[in-house]
């Protein structure tokens, strides 16, 4: 166990580094002024933009560049081109957000998904498996910012959910508790737009799983056993189903990180998603740098943590 | 019903197991029912794009601008309404319906080639080779790929060749992993290690031999690949980093619709729904693909 998460926390930093290669050069490769004020802008003076260079070691070779950004990365001295304040103080105000978000999105896509799987499994090629699969497949295929849209008009009149930001405006709360809850409140609409997609994946994949898991020699032995069909399939069968949900974790995550790019836009949600957004528009390097750093590295600790959730519930897998 | 005769028995066994594959595809009606639609949305697109090239306005040119009939909601003239700027929104739908299907198909033929090369390779040659190619490959899965593809696109500027290219480049590692993992069962079989032993090159034995045994499950991947480009470029548009206006597409006409969001929710929803149609309708064609191929493979 403990070699198996060294090697793993080995694999991960070799990873973080070629995420860390691609990202950077595909910002840096890509045409375009890195000057915030435009290539040709005629009232820049060439002392300025020499200044600019040199402060964010836009004058060195790439490679250079690419070794003094990660430096100040790891100590915390790299900074916004936009701002100049630091990339990772930027982050870390962020980060709560978007965890809220994510997980909140994580958390609803396992248990819908694993309920709509397994009422898909339990009525196996027959009309509710065929319309729950078709469901499922619209969720997939849903654009988020158009159902946001569509959810935001209806709910604006008929319910009072709030659709912007993490705070109720103009209202101050006291308790910790309250300001707590009003915060999950706001992120309950996003996180649920942003499942939408998660949630079809994962109860397609619940019931691939239950149904295989069905065709088991032991599954035949409890039948056989004159077990009736509720007890083999709750009690037996659904066990196994824990593996994809899971698996359903890791793979999850980077998807539902890209998804709230966009509804985080359109909810006024300060989140990660929004500041790597606002980084594109003004070509922010540094910032966007380090955001696919962090990303990935939340990513890889997601699948690391799958990985020994894994070994704990099954115990056949063994984690050398 | 396809008879043949004794003679043509060898020449008709190779595609016999496409043959059936067709057969258990055209047994499963959603999977029909979504091939209908990807045949008449890709009749549609085309038809609309000539239309287009040659001049003719129809049912309404997509461009034209007429402010007298801003907002109007859906009427006798302008069957979806009419947008900010009197734009027929019918017209704009019909016209960028070829921008989304070309985008998803080129965007697909650019990720498959990429995917099934390194997947090839990767899954032939397997020790070192393998390892590097896919740690490379679990590098990319962990960047959100719509994160990714914008970031590129909003560097590069908006064109929809550069959009094609980009969804192109971030895509193909689903594909790669899938062929390697199809190279590294085949590469073992009996008529692999026969061509070898008889001296074949390693090119002509990944593409002539191993390849079109692993055609199927590519395909597979290759229609379940289409939604997701098409998705991803509506994004794109959304946000402002598609194809640029006065250019109607799905994605940017909801974009520009936005800030009229409580008077004209026809700008809203039938570009919205016209992408909806699309994805879902090659997502059903390919998982009912899937469904007719799987089968297959478990009664071999």
């Amino acid at each position: 166990m403990a070699s198996f998460i060294v090697r793993r926390l080995l694999l991960s930093v070799v990873l973080l580094f070629l995420i860390s290669v691609i990202s950077f050069f595909i910002i840096t490769l890509t045409p375009g002024s890195p000057y915030p004020w435009g290539e040709l802008n005629p009232k820049i003076s060439e002392e300025v933009k020499r200044v600019f260079r040199e402060k964010f070691h836009l004058d060195r070779p790439l490679p250079e560049q690419y070794a003094l950004i990660m430096r100040d990365l790891f100590t915390g001295k790299l900074r916004s081109i936009k701002d100049e304040r630091p990339v990772l103080e930027k982050i870390g105000e962020r980060l709560p957000a978007t965890l809220v978000l994510n997980l909140g999105a994580l958390a609803l896509s396992l248990s819908f998904g694993l309920l709509l799987g397994i009422y898909g499994a339990r009525h196996a090629g027959r009309a509710p498996d065929v319309i729950t699969s078709v469901l499922a497949f619209v969720f997939i295929a849903l654009p988020g910012f158009w159902i946001s849209y569509l959810l935001a008009i209806v709910l604006v009149d008929y319910a009072a959910v709030p659709i912007l930001g993490t705070h109720t405006i103009g209202v101050a709360f006291t308790g910790k508790a309250q300001v707590f809850l009003d915060y999950w409140w706001h992120a309950m609409l996003p996180a649920s737009i942003l499942a939408i997609g998660g949630i079809a994946v994962q109860s397609r994949f619940i019931r691939a799983s239950m149904i295989e898991t069905l065709r088991e020699d032991y599954i035949r032995t409890a039948r056989a056993k004159g077990l009736d069909e509720n007890a083999v399939f709750y009690r037996h069968a659904l066990r196994n189903s824990i593996r994809p949900l899971i698996t359903g974790i890791g793979m999850l995550l980077p998807a539902l990180i890209s998804g709230a790019v966009i509804i985080e836009n359109i909810f006024a949600y300060p989140g990660m998603g929004r500041l790597g957004y606002e980084a594109v528009l003004e070509r922010d390097y540094p910032t966007l740098v380090a955001l696919n750093f962090v990303t990935a590295a939340l990513v890889l600790l997601g699948n690391l943590l799958a990985d020994l959730l894994y070994a704990v519930v099954d115990p056949r897998v063994r984690l050398e | 019903m396809i008879t043949a005769a004794p003679e043509s028995i060898e020449a008709a066994a190779p595609s016999a197991p496409g043959l059936r594959a067709w057969r258990r595809f055209r047994a499963n009606k959603v999977g029909v029912a979504a091939l209908a639609i990807v045949v008449v949305l890709a009749a549609v697109a085309l038809t609309f794009f000539v239309l287009d090239r040659m001049g003719i306005p129809f049912p309404r040119d997509p461009d034209a601008t007429d402010l007298e009939r801003k907002l109007l909601s859906p009427n006798a003239v302008n069957w979806l309404g009419t947008d900010n700027l009197g734009r027929d929104v019918l017209s704009r739908i019909l016209n960028g319906a070829y921008i989304s299907l070309t985008v998803g198909f080129v965007a697909v033929f650019v990720s498959l080639s990429i995917g099934v090369v390194v997947g090839a390779i990767s899954g032939y040659f397997g020790k070192w080779v393998d390892n590097v190619i896919m740690r490379v490959v679990d590098a990319l899965m962990c960047f959100p790929s719509f994160f990714l593809i914008l970031t590129a696109v909003a560097l590069l500027g908006p064109s929809i060749l550069n959009i094609i290219v980009v969804i192109g480049l971030v895509s193909w590692t689903g594909t790669a992993r899938l062929v390697r993992a199809e190279f590294l069962t085949l590469r073992e079989s009996s008529y692999v290690q026969a061509a070898r032993a008889l001296g074949q090159k390693s090119w002509k034995i990944i593409f002539r031999h191993i390849l079109p045994n692993a055609a199927a499950p590519i395909v597979v991947t290759a229609v379940l690949g289409v939604p997701e480009a098409i998705l991803a470029e509506a994004g794109l548009s959304f946000l402002g980093f598609g194809v640029q206006p006065p250019q109607a597409t799905w994605g940017n006409i909801i974009a520009d619709g936005k800030t009229y969001i409580l008077d004209a929710w026809w700008l809203i929803l039938f570009p919205g729904l016209a992408i909806l149609v699309a994805a879902l309708s090659f997502y059903l064609t390919g998982d009912a693909l899937r469904q007719a191929v799987e089968t297959r493979s478990e009664r071999q």
